[in-house]
């Protein structure tokens, strides 16, 4: 396996290594709430939709659609290949659970608003960091 | 007398230094000039000044990048007897302006400084950007932290990824968002303060290099070097000032949602400003239909399509119909928009440009891009995690 790109990587605290790090068993960890099953992201302490103290990161399906993405031109970093693809997609759990990422294993110009992808990791030491690809390119 | 206490405040003074695209005067210095200006444009000398603001503080002994100029140094170099300083951070730039009504409806103090200052070209991290060794080593925190991972550093890309799902929606193109740079070029010639005056056409603008989806060169702003300040005074006693006034009909800040992050919105890809354009909305019984002049934040060219929206001048998707072509938003069309040129050639002056080119327009101060007799004008600046606008008319209510 290659070396992945160097990356400006978040900072961990206690309100979001179970993001980052929950990577390390390949799925994707959100808060959700134990009483009424509302996802939420980022950490919140009590459940947006019924104020429960019932938030705990639980495993997703890693499957989402991209809801926007702008493919970036400009060489911001030396190392890094242009062009590459930032997008927002949105969770299969629960749509208004939105992550920003980049679209991986899949040609810039391919990238649609409305696309299906799945998560995939990078790891940086404790840091899984959630990619995602298209999710035909799985199967 | 309304409960909302903006009516009680106006603006009577403006100051503005040039605006510098190669480092030439140090920033603090810029902001200092401005403060000055501002304070004789009103008519006042700076013992008059009992309370100052400035978004963001920025760091005292720090004269130069983002925020150039630290209230305290300000004052200190100024000589200034204050009564109260604040800051706030509720409305983008435009924070100073509202926590200083917010002062002077207290009863704090009567006439507040308020100003931006940026020194981006002077200093020295500038130029060197993320090409910095060791920068993608780097650890990111906050609201950056969601976005810095992906190499997502620039506004340009968080905008872009808005823009991109409007356009996807709505069917906006890149011909019919050519409006607000095209038509803002045409303005800028008519400004000599304007960095960039050359005529610009469709052909320059689909030909130039993209910097990040939907978003080529022409849809950025020219960052620079600069500073504007206003004195913001209790409006009795303006009535005494030599300017025409200019007062606050309703102001806005965004502060619904997830604060510092706009990745995780609900309401994607509607972003804070949505949320100050409806508090501006709510404080006065003014509709979009009055306003004679608007200027709205162009930091990157589709962020003044969604203030379009956001404020009611045109249906949630309508705004790139709505700018087709230019001729509604020119000089003497039905909303005549940035006249200055606004960021994309004017420079990029953190809104308080915006803010400076409503005023001059309501004075009747704006010479050869003076809109015919404007009575009402709004500002909007920002959009992504942080928002605000004001609504500004012109005489005695």
């Amino acid at each position: 396996m290659s070396v992945p790109l160097a990356r400006p990587l978040p900072m961990l605290t206690d309100m979001n290594r179970y993001f980052w790090c929950g990577g390390a068993d390949g799925r994707l960890h959100i808060l959700r709430c134990g009483a009424c099953g509302t996802w939420s992201h980022p950490y919140v302490a009590r459940c947006p939709a019924c104020r429960a103290k019932a938030m705990s990161p639980q495993p997703t399906s890693g499957r989402a659609v991209v809801s926007g993405f702008t493919v970036n031109h400009q060489p911001w970093f030396p190392h890094v290949p242009v062009p590459y693809v930032i997008a927002f997609v949105q969770l299969a759990e629960q749509s208004e659970v939105q992550l920003a990422a980049n679209i991986v294993n899949c040609a810039p110009e391919a990238v649609r608003v409305g696309m299906p992808v799945k998560v995939l990791f990078e790891q940086y030491g404790e840091i899984f960091l959630p990619l995602f690809e298209p999710a035909e390119a799985a199967a | 007398m309304s409960r909302f206490k903006e009516k009680e405040a106006c603006i009577t003074g403006l100051g503005q230094t040039l605006l510098y695209r190669k480092p030439s005067v140090y920033p603090f210095e810029l902001a200092v000039q401005a403060c000055e200006m501002a304070i004789a444009d009103a008519g006042l000398t700076p013992d008059d000044i009992d309370g100052i603001a400035a978004h963001r503080p920025g760091t005292p002994g720090v004269g130069d990048g983002m925020f150039a100029a630290n209230p305290a140094d300000i004052a200190a170099s100024l000589n200034l007897r204050l009564t109260w300083h604040g800051s706030g951070d509720s409305a983008a730039q435009f924070s100073p302006v509202l926590t200083a009504i917010a002062a002077i409806a207290a009863g704090y103090c009567n006439h507040v400084l308020v100003w931006r200052a940026w020194g981006e070209r002077w200093a020295p991290s500038y130029s060197r950007g993320f090409s910095e060794a060791g920068q993608a080593q780097g650890e990111t925190s906050g609201r950056k932290s969601w976005m810095e991972p992906y190499w997502a550093v620039s506004a340009g890309n968080w905008v872009g990824v808005h823009a991109s799902a409007h356009m996807a929606r709505y069917g906006v193109t890149r011909e019919q968002l050519s409006a607000i740079p095209l038509v803002q070029r045409r303005n800028a010639a008519l400004n000599p303060r304007a960095i960039y005056r050359e005529p610009l056409n469709l052909e320059d603008y689909l030909g130039a290099r993209m910097i990040s989806t939907p978003f080529g060169l022409y849809d950025c702003d020219v960052p620079c070097d600069g500073a504007i300040a206003m004195v913001i005074s209790r409006r009795d006693l303006a009535r005494d000032l030599p300017q025409p006034l200019v007062r606050f009909e309703a102001v806005g800040g965004g502060s619904q949602g997830r604060l510092e992050t706009w990745v995780h919105r609900p309401d994607f890809p509607h972003m804070t400003l949505h949320d100050a354009a409806k508090m501006m909305w709510s404080r006065t019984d003014l509709t979009p239909a009055a306003v004679d002049t608007a200027h709205l934040y162009d930091g990157f060219s589709y962020l003044t399509l969604f203030w379009l929206e956001a404020l009611g001048f045109c249906g949630e998707g309508e705004s790139g119909a709505f700018v087709e072509g230019g001729g509604r938003i020119a000089l003497d069309g039905e909303l005549p928009l940035n006249s200055n040129g606004g960021q994309l050639s004017e420079g990029r002056t953190h809104g308080f440009g915006h803010l400076a080119e409503a005023v001059l327009q309501l004075r009747g101060q704006a010479a050869g891009r003076q809109v015919k007799d404007p009575r009402v004008a709004v500002a909007g600046v920002g959009g992504g995690y942080m928002g605000g606008c004001v609504l500004l008319a012109a005489g005695e209510p």
